[in-house]
């Protein structure tokens, strides 16, 4: 498990970074490494040189700033389930993080990271759908502030310019009374998630549901909200006849994937229960 | 002995040394002037080889040498196999360290390169440049036996590498029985992953002519020997160093052709050289477990009372044959199919098959798993086909305890047993009864409980040499042990066997402590060095302690004898006078004469008056044979809960209750419980090695092939009876494997009993939750 040589440079700033990148069209960022060191020591993939954004001080940590909760690309998946603001605000941010592979990698890797990737199995994209998160950045042509929904193209691929830095994530804080769950099928290898469902979920006073995002991760390709279910859930009674027949929809937004551990149907069908046993969870 | 050292929970003396990163490792190993290997993989599953171009690679900066099957094959020898089932008309097809003209297998090493660092050597893979023709691929046994099948070998048509048969069963025995069930079973591959991949090291001293090679071996002279053949240096200028090794599960028993490229490199070179496999390279290059299709009948009446059963199974062996590999689905598998049962006819009819994958080789338990598996399960098919609960079937059935020793239709001899015993401190742990009526009462609310019981025997401690030698096995399978008593009473022990793991350096020092009346501390255990220690075969098959142990109780015996000689001429008595108490040698009846263990052992060196004939020093050595196997068993139980809607299994509770006979060290024993029944558990629900249909691996890293993870399991519940083994002098039997035997088919029979509502009958292994949910939904569909 030898990587391909590369050349090694610590920047300090987002600046110092763009201009590293710009500069050398065959290098990548590196953050925690926890997605990208595994790929180099299999060799598929081979960085010519890795710029180390870690010292960038302003890209770590965790404000509550109007409505919102803001979190700097390199703060670890560890401080993130730790954090007293995400677990009360976001607890099911603070719910998937903590289940993020192992404690190794909960400690060196980062949502910046995590959501850069983009790879199809991470939980995290589940989450950033569901809460309605904001990824902000700078590219060579400027800042940028994507959506969540829409930023995830497909595997490894999001809507970020080339050579662009994500400085931060802004979650929306969700409306008072509502509740927020994230819900994961783990790949017993890997650890990844097979199928991870995080839902946000508001009921009126009368107990009909009046607020609902949910966010899928696992299932196919790239992880997509749970439109048609959302939908299919607003107005409703919180009866199990309700919840199970919006969840029926769960998999309709999303192209299911298929591997040696779990078939696209059965995927689905995972997405199903999932997202049923998500929403239970979430009412009061 | 004394009751407290033997039997006591001394904490494992080897652990302070491998958890604080103190081990000594092959990969440890560094020496001046050191080179760095690295082995090119074929990534074709069978193909030519037309071309080899190393030039490019040559010239990397940094890299010494490169190796082709070509540069080599009229310089070593091939790769031997070591076990020759007899009347099998065994293949022992040429297997080359590099493959010369055809690659059989992705992972099949092509060249080696050596160079000043690990980076070069393997950027310099990168730049070799092969041109190969590829042909036509086989992974599945019975595809590779159909005609028109891809042949892998000139001289094995069909690709048959071995058919042997045993047994008494007849076709008449199954025609006229009551009741006759029938069942097709697989048992997929396994990837041995021990923590510590495999190594090696070697240095060449010129002047002496002697090779050194530091190997992640289970049996260092078992490879010394193989080793001296295939490099041509002679076995007295040859030394295997195997100190510590980070776990074997039977992966470490083979001779590899790495090892034997990294000592050919380091003579040729002059210089020394070291290669570590990677993980990646692991999962490919390193012997995988199991693979069997097996096709079986079990007969009985409907009274319960088991009369036959036979199996006919394909054994996929992987391209090669590798060193004890033809052993595995013969011997020790054939031979215990009746189990811990009086089944008067049994059969085993086995086709070892050659196919494009990883050469096949022991994996903890070889074989023995295999059989238990198929036995349990056809015994839980057997009592739903009569109507009669599988524990109640499995108790008329078991050997009572005055039939030992006891004849299995095989021809083995079980040498003691106590089956019920154990059976019914199981179901007392487990509650038995009141868990079926909970189970009814769960059912009805929609919630799928399962109990699952496997009753199990083991062949263990091999094995007595004129056996081995009967079987086919080319090797002794005695056991050496030499005690070393120092003047000042300390005692270094050197063991032919070579424990990498299972906490002998503990053990032993107990077998010896309990008989000197020493403590553990003032004792040594030297192994796995074929310098220090004149012969032996290695750890593996459940023998390190009832072969070599009882080696060691021998030696030991012979070192007291000796001293109650000198104790003797001491205290003036004569030698039938002498007593060995608490430590001392004293006057029989005359207690206030005597000598302690130190003062006769600092005699015995300074020989100023020695009896006549008595010489100086004291030291004894053991070649210990033993007269038969010894067969551990027990009763595992398991209950497990499965959630219909996803097909997730949870493992409420597990119960084990193995008896090894008697037991040296209760918390070594249950560690050893412990690790097989996670590794057995890994086979039934997690783990599966699966090729494509070009023989690729599909399953190469940890990322998809799903080790078990404490997470997944709950608190295991263990407990030991000891009905010790007659015919050693220590009465034990082996725990090394039995949790791996007993833990497979104790799940899988506890989900389908979960499931017997919706008819399931049958999931493949490792049941994973997609196909648990699809068993469902074919019975809910069926229904
Ligand atoms: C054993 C193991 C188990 C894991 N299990 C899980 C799991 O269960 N769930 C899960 O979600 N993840 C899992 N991961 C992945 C883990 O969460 C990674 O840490 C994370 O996905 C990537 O974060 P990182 O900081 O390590 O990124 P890196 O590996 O450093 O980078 C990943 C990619 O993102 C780019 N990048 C990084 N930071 C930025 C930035 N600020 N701006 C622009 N691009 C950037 C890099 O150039 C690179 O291409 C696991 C990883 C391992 C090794």
């Amino acid at each position: 498990m030898i990587p391909s040589a590369f050349t090694y440079e610590r920047v300090h700033t987002v600046d110092e970074a763009l201009a590293s990148l710009a500069a050398n069209p065959e290098a990548k960022l590196i953050a925690g490494g926890h997605s990208l060191l595994p790929l180099m020591k299999m060799r598929l993939a081979a960085p010519a040189a890795l710029v180390d954004i870690q010292a960038i001080r302003n890209l770590h940590g965790v404000r509550e700033v109007d409505g919102q909760v803001v979190i700097g690309a390199l703060t670890t998946h560890a401080e993130i389930s730790a954090h007293p603001v995400v677990r009360s605000l976001l607890p099911a941010l603070a719910e998937a993080a903590a289940q993020i592979g192992d404690l190794q990698v909960r400690n060196r890797g980062t949502i910046g990271g995590n959501l850069a990737h983009a790879d199809p199995s991470s939980d995290l994209p589940a989450v950033a759908l569901a809460y309605n998160a904001t990824l902000r950045g700078l590219s060579p042509a400027g800042e940028f502030a994507l959506p969540a929904d829409g930023f995830f193209l497909g595997p490894l691929t999001t809507a970020m310019p080339e050579g662009a830095v994500l400085t931060e994530i802004a979650f929306d804080v969700p409306p008072a009374g509502t509740q927020s769950v994230y819900q994961k099928v783990p790949h017993p290898a890997s650890g990844y998630a097979v199928v991870g469902v995080a839902a946000v979920i508001g009921t009126d006073e009368n107990g009909c549901f009046n607020y609902v995002r949910i966010g899928v991760t696992g299932a196919g390709d790239v992880a997509y909200r749970a439109v048609a279910a959302e939908a299919a859930l607003m107005g409703q009674p919180p009866t199990d006849e309700a919840i199970q027949a919006a969840a029926g929809h769960a998999a309709e937004d999303g192209v299911m994937g298929e591997d040696l551990y779990a078939s696209a149907d059965y995927r689905a069908h995972l997405v199903q229960v999932h997202t049923a046993r998500a929403i239970r969870r979430a009412l009061p | 002995m004394s009751a407290t050292v033997f039997g006591s929970q001394v904490k494992r003396r080897e652990d302070p040394r491998f958890i604080t990163g103190r081990g000594r490792y092959t990969d440890d190993v560094q020496l001046p002037g050191m080179l760095y290997a690295a082995i090119l993989r074929s990534p074709h599953a069978h193909a030519r080889i037309a071309s080899i171009d190393t030039s490019k690679a040559a010239q990397l900066p940094g890299v010494v040498r490169v190796y082709t099957g070509a540069d080599l094959q009229d310089r070593m020898g091939t790769i031997p196999t070591a076990w020759l089932p007899p009347e099998s008309d065994i293949k022992t097809v040429a297997h080359p360290a590099l493959a010369v003209d055809t690659v059989r297998y992705v992972g099949d090493g092509v060249a080696m390169v050596v160079a000043t660092d690990r980076y070069t050597a393997r950027d310099a893979l990168d730049q070799i440049h092969v041109r190969y023709e590829v042909l036509q691929a086989v992974a599945e046994q019975e595809l590779a036996m159909a005609p028109g099948a891809p042949q892998l070998h000139a001289d094995a048509p069909n690709n048959i590498a071995f058919h042997w048969k045993v047994g008494n069963a007849t076709d008449e025995v199954f025609a006229q029985a009551e009741v006759v069930v029938r069942h097709r079973i697989r048992q997929q591959r396994l990837v041995p992953n021990p923590m510590e991949p495999r190594a090696s090291a070697a240095q060449y001293d010129p002047s002496t002519g002697e090779l050194t090679v530091w190997v992640t071996s289970q049996n260092p002279h078992i490879h010394r020997f193989i080793l001296s053949g295939v490099l041509g240096v002679p076995e007295h200028k040859l030394r295997v160093v195997a100190t510590d090794v980070g776990g074997g599960f039977g992966a470490k028993i083979a001779v590899y052709p790495d090892e034997a490229l990294v000592g050919f490199a380091a003579r040729d070179l002059g210089r020394p050289v070291k290669w570590t496999e990677d993980r990646r390279e692991h999962f490919l290059a390193t012997t995988h477990g199991r693979d069997q299709v097996e096709d079986i009948e079990l007969a009985g009446t409907r009274d319960g009372t088991l009369t036959a059963i036979r199996v006919k199974a394909l054994a996929n062996m992987g391209a090669y044959l590798s060193t004890a590999a033809p052993g595995v689905p013969t011997i020790l598998f054939g031979l215990i199919v009746p189990g811990p049962y009086q089944i008067p006819y049994a059969g085993a009819d086995v086709y070892g098959v050659f196919t494009n994958t990883t050469p096949t080789d022991a994996y903890r338990g070889a074989g023995r798993p295999e059989a238990t598996y198929l036995l349990e399960r056809m015994v839980d098919l057997f009592a739903r086909e009569i109507g009669m609960d599988p524990v109640e079937v499995r108790r008329k059935n078991l050997i009572p305890k005055d039939a030992f020793p006891y004849h299995n239709a095989m021809g083995l001899e079980y040498d003691s047993g106590d089956y019920h015993r154990a059976l019914n401190r199981a179901l007392e742990m487990a509650g038995y009864a009141d868990f079926r009526a909970r189970q009814q009462q769960l059912r009805a609310a929609g919630r799928y409980v399962g109990v699952g019981c496997t009753t199990y025997v083991e062949i263990c401690g091999l094995g007595p040499s004129q056996v081995a030698g009967a079987v086919g096995f080319q090797g002794g399978l005695w056991e050496s042990s030499t005690v070393r008593v120092h003047p000042s009473g300390k005692v270094t022990v050197f063991t032919g066997a070579s424990p990498h793991g299972q906490g002998e350096e503990t053990t032993f020092a107990q077998i010896v402590a309990s008989k000197l009346h020493i403590p553990v501390e003032d004792i040594e255990v030297i192994h796995g060095d074929t310098a220090r220690i004149a012969m032996g075969w290695g750890t593996y098959g459940s023998r390190t302690t009832p072969v070599g142990g009882s080696a060691l109780a021998v030696a030991t015996d012979r070192v007291i004898e000796k001293a109650k000689k000198i104790a003797a001429h001491m205290l003036e008595v004569s030698e039938a006078d002498v007593e060995f108490v608490d430590g001392s040698f004293q006057a029989k009846g005359a207690p206030q004469r005597r000598a302690s263990f130190q003062d006769v052992t600092l005699q015995a060196y300074l020989a100023w008056n020695l009896p006549a004939g008595v010489e100086p020093g004291l030291e004894a050595s053991a070649f210990y044979d033993p007269a038969n196997f010894t067969y551990s068993f027990g009763t595992h139980l398991c209950m497990v809960e499965v959630d219909a809607e996803t097909g997730d299994v949870t493992i409420d509770r597990y119960i084990a209750v193995d008896d090894c006979g008697r037991v040296i060290n209760p918390m070594i024993a249950e560690g050893q419980v412990h690790g097989g029944i996670v590794q057995g558990i890994g086979q039934a629900l997690y783990e599966g090695a699966v090729y494509d249909d070009q023989a690729q691996l599909l399953t190469g890293t940890w990322m998809d092939y799903a080790m078990p993870k404490a997470r997944f399991f709950p608190n295991f519940e263990t407990a030991f009876t000891e009905t010790p083994s007659p015919h050693n002098p220590l009465g034990v039997k082996g725990i090394g494997e039995t949790g791996t035997i007993a833990a497979t088919p104790t799940v899988v029979n506890a989900v389908l009993d979960a499931l017997a509502p919706f008819g399931v009958r049958e999931i493949p292994m490792p049941l994973t939750p997609q196909r648990v949910w699809q068993a469902i939904q074919n019975g809910r569909e069926a229904e």
